[in-house]
């Protein structure tokens, strides 16, 4: 056996990602993403791009299959289940929970270590704070505008304190004005808590802004 | 424990069938020790075959099964053919929604109470036209061709042919072929017919099967509205069941498995009736005829479903009146005063059965909720959800005749000790339930956006937490809604009740078509409006709690 120095890679690095389904093989990539960078898939729609995500997400719809391995700071998280392995995703809709309230929704997903009523809500009102939505906790996410929505489910995610976000074409709803807007906000958040990010789309726009490796299908 | 739901599901559904079947089959052929019957022979079959009338019965069984069978297929087929899309359309489906849940026994007391020589229907145009002072003697209801009876299941089958069609329709890609079609310059109703249907008839074939199997062994609507002397085969099943001369017991047997034998061939004749509708269908269509001309047919479609419909709400409220009516001398339309008394001489009977419905309801479909919710999360997280089989499965119940199993199954309890008890009858209501709570919830459960859960588990959520605080709060109109279907199919059963309770667990439904045999209309009508107000309370419930509960979260009132 020959000694081998492994040095603990940063981010989320994908070795020899493969899904199918039944047997049409979709997706096949390697991919190394660095903290705080943004890697963009891209690709048009139907190729499969959002289940590269899934996989990722440790989601995959049990009617298709993946293989290689996901490893996240040197841990290989390929067989943890996706409610521990600390990867948020942001997909095309805000998907906020509509029986909720937007401080349920962030309550949610704020870690349970931070315990007792007044504790919790602290944190709530501090993110609702940090998006400029001081007051909205009590309100029904359905009487949000898009925008504000969209910062919901940011402040959502980053509650929950991931380790690494993917986002599944996740400003392709958003009107163009607002559409920068978000973006940047998204891409600054992850390099502020220097998440690897992985982004899937088709706008061109988007490779752009991000900065990072494309990979195209 | 989630992956021991879907055998334990087979298990309720399809245990009790096979334990009833072969506890039928036994005796008929002669072997129940516990009545000296210990040889098997032919014997309970001779004895069967002896019976005099028993021609007329497989006779009319076979004609309500098939009749009522296709006369309520055209009207809803028709129908949704000339005025799918249109208002006329969207008023009828409204009323007929809620009628679906009305038990069947209830239908059939307002039907007679309407069609009776003593009924409102005579009683509108007398004297005037007919110059009648007294009811006329004509036999309308209890008639010896079964008219009165096929009326009755007609009326009662289309509310659910026309649910199921309509929950299918959405997989037809309906509204585009209809386009297609008229751009071709096809009417409405040939368009439908030629384009659609096919493909509709696909997804309702197993719901239209269990109608024949029902209307051909049908007992309770038999017992109100049908012929006595010879009755259909189920009800003469039924009498020898209960009859006090034990031996009974084997031609009984004997003749459940002639009921299945009738049954089968009801739904061999019609399979045949499929294959050359399908081959006339192909000539009509190769024909290249347009059917532009479908105004006649149209209206003659839309005045079906009115009947239909008619017939069960002026039933019901005929029901109401007698259930409220003082004095009613025959040609009154209305009674000469109002009141209570007959709800008051019903009080006192009627707190028993209310709460055995209310207990055998509520746990049946209880265990019904649970064994569907653990299904489908399985199958949600699992990928596997049994294809075409598991289907064929929960049809299986509704596809073999209540009478024939559900007696072999009394049979068994009987050996245990069991039968007449709370518990045996949730067991025998549990068949019936649990294929209907599955149906009503498995379609919103499977369209549910799986992304929400996937969002649950990445923001740390165990796949229990997903379940309990995202998926089932987000889909509680569904479940409540499934609930009150399963509660409004259990509190119309009649002869799971009858049989397995061996008359020891009166429920609102067996009282209240025991009162049949008697004429006092005044508590048949308390009982029938009873029976019929216990599953709208189910369904109210079912609308009223999502709204209460959301009703600051608009996007959940929308979804309802």
């Amino acid at each position: 056996m020959n000694r081998m120095t492994t040095i603990a890679t940063r981010g989320l690095v994908l070795e020899r990602i493969r899904i199918a389904r039944a047997d049409r093989v979709l997706i096949e990539l390697s991919l190394a993403v660095a903290p705080g960078e943004v890697a963009t898939v891209m690709g048009p729609s139907g190729v499969g791009k959002s289940t590269l995500l899934a996989y990722v997400g440790g989601f995959l719809a049990p009617a298709f299959t993946g293989k290689g391995r996901v490893k996240l700071d040197g841990v290989d998280v390929t067989d943890v289940a996706p409610a521990l392995r600390r990867i948020g995703v942001l997909f095309q809709d805000d998907l906020l929970f509509p029986h909720l309230s937007v401080a349920g929704n962030l309550l949610f997903a704020l870690d349970p270590q931070v315990r007792g009523r007044k504790a919790r809500r602290a944190a709530v009102d501090e993110a609702l704070a940090g998006i400029g939505l001081d007051g909205f906790g009590e309100r029904d996410p359905a009487t949000l505008s898009g925008g504000q929505r969209a910062h919901v489910a940011l402040a959502r995610v980053l509650l929950s304190k991931p380790r690494a976000l993917l986002l599944d074409e996740p400003f392709s709803r958003l009107d163009a004005g607002l559409r920068d807007q978000i973006r940047q906000l998204v891409f600054g958040a992850a390099r502020e808590h220097a998440l690897p990010v992985l982004l899937v789309t088709h706008d061109a726009a988007d490779a752009a802004a991000a900065g990072g490796p494309v990979v195209a299908l | 424990m989630l992956r021991l739901a879907p055998p334990l599901t087979i298990l309720v559904l399809i245990g009790p069938v096979v334990a009833g079947l072969v506890g039928v089959a036994l005796p008929a052929f002669g072997y129940l020790p516990v009545l000296g019957g210990e040889s098997f022979g032919l014997a309970p079959f001779a004895d069967l075959a002896a019976t005099a009338g028993l021609g007329r019965s497989i006779l009319l069984s076979l004609a309500a099964g098939l009749i009522t069978t296709l006369a309520a297929l055209l009207v809803v087929t028709f129908f949704i053919a000339g005025w799918l899309g249109t208002p006329v359309f969207a008023v009828l489906r409204r009323i007929v929604s809620p009628l679906l849940s009305v038990p069947h026994a209830a239908a059939a007391f307002g039907i007679a109470f309407l069609i009776a020589p003593s009924g409102w229907l005579v009683r509108l145009v007398s004297p005037e036209l007919t110059g009648w002072r007294y009811p006329p003697d004509f036999l309308v209801v209890n008639d010896p061709m079964g008219l009165a009876m096929m009326a009755g299941l007609v009326a009662k089958e289309i509310p659910f042919l026309l649910l199921m069609a309509l929950a299918a329709l959405p997989q037809t890609d309906a509204a585009r072929s209809a386009h297609v079609a008229a751009s071709l310059g096809y009417g409405k109703t040939a368009g439908f017919l030629f384009a659609v249907f096919p493909r509709l008839y696909r997804q309702i074939r197993l719901p239209v099967f269990a109608v024949i199997a029902y209307a051909s062994s049908v007992v309770d609507v038999a017992l109100v509205l049908g012929p006595t002397n010879p009755p259909p085969l189920a009800v003469q099943l039924v009498r020898w069941m209960n009859d006090p001369d034990l031996a009974m017991r084997f031609r009984a047997s004997a003749g459940a498995l002639l009921q299945i034998a009738v049954t089968l061939s009801a739904i061999a004749v019609w399979i045949l009736g499929e294959r050359l509708v399908a081959r006339l269908g192909a000539a009509a269509v190769a024909s290249g005829r347009r059917g532009t001309a479908d105004g006649a047919v149209r209206f003659a479609a839309a005045a079906a479903m009115s009947l239909a419909v008619a017939a069960i709400v002026l039933g019901l409220a005929g029901l109401a009146v007698w259930s409220l009516a003082g004095p009613w001398r025959f040609p009154d339309v209305l009674p000469a005063s109002f009141t209570l008394e007959g709800w008051h001489r019903a009080a006192g009977t009627l707190a028993d059965p209310v709460a055995a419905t209310f207990v055998v309801g509520i746990v049946a479909t209880l265990v019904a909720l649970v064994l569907t919710l653990a299904c489908l999360e399985n199958e949600a997280r699992t990928g596997r959800d049994g294809g075409d089989r598991s289907l064929l499965v929960l049809y299986l119940p509704l596809l073999v005749p209540q009478v024939a199993f559900l007696y072999g199954l009394q049979v068994l309890f009987f050996r245990f000790g069991l039968d007449g008890t709370l518990g045996a009858v949730v067991v025998a209501h549990l068949v019936f339930v649990l294929p209907y709570v599955f149906l009503a919830l498995s379609d919103p459960w499977r369209a549910f956006d799986r992304r929400y859960v996937a969002v649950a588990a990445t923001l740390g959520a165990s796949p229990a937490r997903a379940f309990w605080r995202v998926r089932a709060p987000m889909l509680l109109a569904a479940i409540l809604v499934a609930a009150a279907v399963g509660f409004a199919v259990s509190v119309g059963q009649y002869l799971p009740t009858l049989l397995v309770g061996g008359g020891r667990v009166p429920t609102v439904t067996t009282e209240a078509v025991a009162l049949a045999a008697g004429r006092d209309r005044r508590v048949i009508g308390v009982y029938a409006i009873v029976q019929m107000v216990l599953p709208f309370v189910g369904f109210w419930i079912a609308l009223a709690l999502p709204a209460v509960l959301y009703r600051d979260r608009s996007a959940m009132r929308a979804a309802a």
